[in-house]
């Protein structure tokens, strides 16, 4: 115990510096530390080899534009799902087929930084259709189908700048949101001052809408609002389940040194959104629409080449123009990051950065206020709340740096406190901190499961924290993320594991796996491959040439190419291997890839279809081979393409297995 | 002293049970040696094969043309890549396995190879010689009585 509060007292200096000493003092108690011996917290994360575990977990990527999977509660990493960033690993981003996914109004862009994964819901529960996933740089939203892992869809967001309050989903998915966290011009492509800020600049909030049977995403209205930073979101539940709350801060409309000019204010707002409503005045036309440009991206049919299609305009709610309230702003203390929502639909927490206090809105409160005009003041038409109004309770003592909560549905909240690098259970009853723990260094975001739902299982809680320091073997100047895990069931938070991730998580969605395991596809059925370029039979494996288009229809299999011998490419041709595993078992996967090819390989799974294109710029021979150790005769499954000058005659001929 | 007793005992009927060559380990691991009717498998399976046809298909004098297309479709698609009708590719010729096999024998190897592989004396024996294992195609069972039936009219047509 000693020896770990010491270990504790050096992490925290490390990991917050002098500001982590200050916590101790400001907050008085400090953090107890609870660790089950390490047999018993060994034995509740053991998974036997073979069997499975009980949950899913997806962990944002943040900077590595992916999504990661992982068992819970053994941790172990499952795989990593590409998303908004290109993958040489798979090919996804540099296959012919993915490439699309990538097209934007600003062009094809292989990076993007992916925040807060949501999984789509039935009834306020998670239910393993889908998970949604922000891109924060150029924003975009994705959709991921949970029977392949694999992105579907990419839908860009336009006039908006940062897509950080995304991508949460309503109680039944009828809506996912996007939010602006960096207010720019509205207008499209304005060139403005910078410090026209507060005439020019503007936020918008965007409700996509969800097809509940393809899961395909439809830019339905933006609601443009004040220039503000629009940091977190958060679908109500139950009797709020028509509502959405956004955080804001910069309410000081700072656009240079934010970290100072944009902590002036005591309060900023939660931004309290009836989208039903909004929705409403929409298909009654009171929305207009404004150009914007932005890509939509997705699969037409079980396969086959992404498609891009490109769209302009956009239908908005300006707060300005629109008599009828819809939005609301609740004044939060301070530049508030997380708005989470309790399992009954009640309780809207703030997670307010600045705050010495957690500030607790009722949202039965908050319909009253509305009712009995307990407006404030109003900024571009948007009714402000009186505080004492809606508020219903303060978290005294929460530590320092309080940023985003969830629940465990037995009447207690957990919030996760950055400065001061630690998670305190709260009471959603008396509001008193009943318990606290360490984090291990400085968390961000943290997941419990079932957290965010109306019904939590509230077994486990996955705290994300931003820097390891010394708590792995040490991996250079810049290492990975941690992660920790909790057993949350008891009175008492009690830490059981500490691993390492990949990039850097923001925020985590679990579901139990029995939800999902027993639909996730094993193979791609041959009999729907509607690929255009599939190879129906391996009897059709040929070439085509035309003009300087090549194309390769290919078959692979236990273990070899077909065709494997091609004599008669040109320097100047731009050739396309189309190639389909021809096998039906489960994770038998061939690869491809030709020396030179400045490209990935490509990874194909049983009954795929996919396209490498290679241009070769030399003559000469060069072999090609599988990727994936597939089966003994692994390292015989290789090929040869002779590629000859550009006016060569060399006729175009392919063969196999006539040596 | 009870302890010790039971221990003796357990040893005792250990001791018996591998004499008799049977539940155990090492008898197991011996299983691809021994013959046929050692491995467990009925009468039924060592000649028509282990899988989810365990009983005579009727097999008519003439052929069902539907069903012939219908296996051709299949075969071509999911089959042709590994076999040839004559010589041995990734796997043995297929245009005269049904002199060599039966059609139940046909149908479980097309519907269960990994277990044929592993547990019927044929399918270790060709797995030896052809060191691969064949993958299940992802064939239902009336999609592999037809494959018989293309199987059947190529023969007799080549
Ligand atoms: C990836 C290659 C591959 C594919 C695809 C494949 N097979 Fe096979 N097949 C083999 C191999 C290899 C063997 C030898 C047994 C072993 O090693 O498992 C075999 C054995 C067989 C046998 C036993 C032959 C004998 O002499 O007893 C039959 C029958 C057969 N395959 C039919 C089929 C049919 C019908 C299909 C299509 C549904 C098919 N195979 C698809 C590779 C394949
Ligand atoms: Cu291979």
């Amino acid at each position: 115990m000693t020896k770990q509060k010491s270990k504790k007292l050096r992490g925290l200096l490390l990991g917050a510096g002098f500001v982590a000493v200050a916590a101790f003092v400001f907050t008085g108690c400090p953090s107890q530390q609870s660790m089950l011996d390490r047999g018993s917290a060994a034995e509740k994360v053991y998974v036997a080899p073979g069997e499975h575990d009980e949950y899913y977990g997806f962990f944002s990527g943040g900077y590595s534009g992916q999504l990661s999977v992982w068992g819970l509660p053994s941790a172990r990493f499952l795989k990593v799902i590409p998303v908004f960033s290109q993958d040489p690993e798979t090919g996804y981003g540099y296959s012919e087929e993915t490439k699309p996914l990538f097209n934007t109004s600003y062009g094809f862009i292989p990076w993007d930084d992916s925040h807060h994964p949501h999984i789509s819901q039935t009834n306020g529960d998670a239910d393993g259709r889908w998970i949604f996933i922000n891109a924060n740089n150029t924003p975009r939203i994705a959709r991921i189908d949970l029977k392949t892992f694999e992105t579907k869809e990419i839908l860009e967001l336009p006039n908006t700048g940062g897509n950080h309050a995304s991508s949460f989903v309503t109680s039944n998915t009828e809506y996912v949101i996007g939010g602006t966290r960096f207010s720019i011009p509205y207008e499209q492509d304005l060139d403005v001052p910078i410090d026209s800020y507060s005439d020019s600049f503007r936020g918008a909030l965007s409700f996509i809408k969800v097809d509940q049977n393809s899961g395909m995403m439809d830019l339905d209205f933006q609601i443009v609002v004040p220039p503000y930073n629009y940091d977190l979101g958060r679908a109500g539940k139950g009797p709020s389940a028509d509502w959405v709350f956004f955080t804001t801060y910069n309410t000081e409309e700072a656009h240079t040194m934010l970290e100072v000019n944009a902590s002036r204010n005591d309060k900023d707002f939660i931004a309290a959104v009836n989208w039903r409503k909004a929705a409403e005045l929409v298909a009654n036309g009171h929305g207009r629409t404004v150009p914007g440009e932005y890509y939509h991206n997705y699969y037409e049919g079980n396969q086959g080449y992404a498609v891009s299609e490109r769209k302009n305009g956009v239908t908005i709610l300006d707060t300005r123009e629109i008599d009828e309230d819809f939005i609301y702003y609740l004044p939060t203390p301070k530049s508030p990051h997380g708005v989470d929502v309790d399992p009954t639909g009640e309780f809207i927490v703030g997670g307010g950065k600045l705050a010495t206090i957690i500030p607790v809105h009722s949202f039965s409160r908050m319909l009253e206020a509305i009712d009995a005009g307990a407006v404030v003041e109003r900024i571009d038409g948007i009714p402000v709340l009186d505080y004492d109004a809606t508020i219903i309770g303060e978290v005294e003592n929460p530590g320092l740096g309080p940023l985003h909560t969830e629940f465990d549905g037995r009447g207690y909240a957990y919030t996760s406190v950055y400065i001061s690098s630690e998670i305190v259970k709260w009471s959603l009853e008396t509001f008193e901190v009943v318990d606290r723990i360490d984090a291990y260094y400085s968390i961000g975001h943290l997941m419990i499961t079932g957290g965010d739902t109306k019904n939590p299982d509230a077994r486990y809680l996955v705290g994300l924290t931003k820097t390891a320091k010394d708590r792995y073997l040490p991996t250079g100047p810049k290492q990975n993320h941690p992660a920790q895990l909790y057993d949350i069931s008891g009175d008492r938070m009690e830490l059981l594991l500490d691993f390492p991730t990949i990039g850097e998580p923001h925020y985590a969605q679990e579901i139990r796996a029995d939800k999902i395991k027993d639909n996730v596809a094993q193979i791609y059925e041959m009999e729907d491959n509607d690929h255009p370029h599939a190879l129906r039979r391996i009897a059709d494996n040929r070439i085509e040439r035309e003009g300087n288009v090549v194309r390769v229809f290919m078959g692979a299999t236990r273990s070899h190419f077909r065709p494997d011998n091609i004599e008669g490419i040109r320097v100047g041709d731009t050739v396309y291997f189309h190639l389909t595993n021809l096998e039906q078992e489960w994770d038998v996967v061939h690869g491809i890839a030709i020396k030179g090819a400045q490209n990935s390989e490509i990874l194909v799974a049983p009954g795929q279809t996919k396209t490498m294109k290679w241009t070769p710029t030399r003559t000469g021979i060069y072999p090609f081979y599988c990727t994936a150790f597939c089966s003994a005769l692994h390292q015989e499954m290789q090929g040869y393409v002779r590629v000859s000058a550009a006016d060569s005659d060399v006729e175009l001929t392919w063969r196999t297995g006539t040596n | 002293m009870k302890n010790i007793t039971l221990l003796t005992a357990a040893v005792f009927i250990s001791l018996t049970i591998t004499a008799c060559g049977e539940s155990d380990a090492p008898a197991d691991r011996d299983r691809s040696e021994a013959p046929a009717q050692e491995q467990g498998l009925s009468e039924f399976e060592v000649e028509h094969g282990i899988g989810p046809v365990t009983e005579r298909v009727e097999i008519g004098d003439g052929f069902d043309q539907a069903m012939v297309d219908k296996g051709r479709n299949i075969y071509e698609m999911k089959c042709e890549m590994c076999h040839n009708y004559e010589g041995r590719m990734v796997g043995p010729e297929l245009g005269n396995v049904l002199e060599r096999r039966s059609p139940e024998f046909v149908m479980n190897f097309i519907l269960n190879p990994g277990g044929m592989a592993r547990d019927h004396p044929v399918g270790q024996e060709l797995l030896r010689e052809y060191m691969t294992i064949m993958p299940f195609q992802n064939v239902k069972e009336d999609e592999a009585r037809a494959i018989v039936e293309y199987l059947r009219y190529y023969a007799e047509h080549n």
